[in-house]
């Protein structure tokens, strides 16, 4: 009897296992992957974001505050750029055009700033226009508080969904502590807008005391992928752990992703943070990175130009400078490869309305990838 | 005997003055582990240990021994471009961490008394300061 409890006991414990996600999951590197990589636009020192208006034409941020816009061939530094305080991860980060930029002009810029009584920054959210290479109808739609003057986690990606809100990523600040797991604080949150920055009604902490009403989802630390899915219309992020348990999460109204109650990872130094890695009420990533590759940006691979990617997310790599494509089954990853490596700190990742594939590294600029014949 | 007093009372003073440089070290140090954890660690990581090929080592590093005004420009004003570290080239970039000349001055203390790291020279504010683009 005894014995049979424990081979009970025994076959739970392999089969919960089997279930879970390899600690060290590998990843190949292809010999021959089906694109060649050529450099579009050189000579940028840490390019961050980037959007395209049109065909051949971008907007590019650069972490350091400059805008640039890419026509012909030709960069321009675009004028009237918000301020941005620059310090750490800070500075210019992500852009965004509307859903129906064609005939409302809006472009969104999210940034470092320093706005507000405190020394310090947090992230801020605004929308412009561009005319004549100068942003003009500055609006500022959303200014986390209070600064601080760490230098870690502003997120901040921005990303619609197909009923034209906006999503906002802002990560912890440094303060794991204090923000993620307190909806009345920001940081570790994504935040849902429409578009003039407005607080839809149906957010879930709406009528909440003392809740940062414009927060849509909480528990974060600092996600700097933000991407919509193609077919479910889902907003997906990617997020950095901390040594270990980097994560890929489905966004859900209310949801808490855990940080810093449960996790992958372990503090920088090897002292376990926690050793939970679930709890009730708290929803699971879809998939974790341990080690930590150091994900930024983020984008699903939509057409047929590259054999065999089609569905597949593509994600940059700051720590082990390379981007990652993972081979997707539904929410489950079964494929990881390693592409684009030894160039430097991948950033950005965007299917142009060309269905070619953009990615921005870090002092190169951004490399359109060319599908191989 | 009034000489071997005033002897005594001068070597308790150079005594103090050591301490207390000592202590303002200790003191810039600690300060600087704090920004070292916030700023550097992400890619320098806990040891300074680097990632070979890709971000320098600064633990047992002979560029940072060797290049002390560079490093300090490095970190004041951000670092791109080709350098060989123990031996292994890298070209990577280090973009300007927005850090107050006080928090340099700081850091530096503490990466260049640790891991193995030692300086005989406490980095100061006006060194720091002194340091042009």
């Amino acid at each position: 009897m005894r014995n049979s409890v424990l081979t009970i006991a025994l076959a739970a414990i392999t089969l919960s296992y089997s279930c879970a996600q390899d600690i060290e999951n590998k990843v190949d590197t292809p010999t021959n992957p089906p694109y060649t990589a050529q450099l579009l636009i050189d000579e940028m020192q840490s390019p961050w974001g980037l959007v395209f208006l049109s065909a051949n034409e971008l907007l590019i941020t650069d972490k350091s505050g400059e805008l640039i816009h890419f026509e012909n061939g030709k960069k321009t530094v675009v004028k009237n750029t918000p301020e941005v305080y620059t310090r750490g991860q800070g500075g210019l980060l992500d852009i965004e055009l509307h859903p129906d930029y064609e005939n409302t002009g809006w472009i969104y810029i999210s940034y470092a700033s320093e706005e507000g009584e405190e020394k310090g920054g947090h992230t801020a959210l605004m929308r412009c226009k561009l005319n004549n290479n100068t942003l003009t109808n500055k609006e500022l739609l959303y200014k986390a508080t209070p600064n601080t003057t760490k230098g870690q986690h502003f997120g901040s990606r921005i990303e619609f969904d197909n009923d034209g809100y906006l999503y906002l990523s802002i990560g912890e600040r440094g303060a794991r502590d204090e923000n993620p797991q307190d909806i009345t604080r920001d940081g570790g949150k994504i935040y849902r807008f429409y578009d003039d920055g407005g607080i839809p009604e149906d957010n879930p902490f709406v009528g909440k005391e003392g809740a940062k009403t414009a927060i849509y989802s909480y528990g974060h630390r600092n996600p700097q992928g933000l991407a919509k899915h193609p077919e479910t219309g889902e907003i997906w992020d990617n997020e950095h752990g901390p040594k270990g348990g980097d994560e890929i999460n489905v966004i859900k109204a209310g949801a808490n992703y855990g940080w810093p109650l449960v996790t992958y990872g372990v503090n920088y130094s090897g002292t376990p943070i926690t050793d939970k890695t679930e709890m009730e009420g708290m929803t699971q990533p879809i998939h974790y990175w341990v080690p930590s590759i150091a994900p930024s940006g983020m984008a699903f691979v939509t057409t047929d130009n590259y054999k065999g990617w089609k569905g597949s997310i593509l994600v940059g790599s700051l720590k082990f400078q390379y981007m990652e494509r993972l081979q997707m089954e539904g929410t489950k990853v079964v494929k990881r490869e390693k592409l684009m490596t030894d160039l430097g700190r991948v950033r950005d990742i965007k299917e142009g309305p060309d269905g070619l594939i953009y990615v921005a590294v870090e002092g190169k600029g951004i490399y359109k990838l060319v599908p191989k014949a | 005997m009034k000489s071997y007093y005033s002897s005594l009372i001068f070597l308790i003073f150079i005594g103090c003055f050591g301490q207390a440089q000592e202590s303002v070290l200790a003191e810039s140090m600690q300060r600087g582990s704090e920004i070292y954890s916030d700023f550097c660690v992400t890619c320098h990581l806990e040891e300074g240990e680097g990632i070979i090929g890709t971000f320098p080592p600064l633990a047992k590093s002979d560029y940072l021994a060797q290049n002390r005004e560079a490093s300090i420009r490095g970190v004041k004003y951000g670092l791109q471009g080709e350098i060989t570290v123990n031996g292994v080239t890298y070209n990577n970039i280090m973009t300007p961490l927005g850090l107050e000349d006080d928090e340099i001055a700081d850091v530096m203390n503490y990466i260049m008394n640790s891991w193995g790291n030692f300086s005989d020279k406490t980095v100061t504010i006006e060194e720091v300061e002194a340091i042009e683009k």
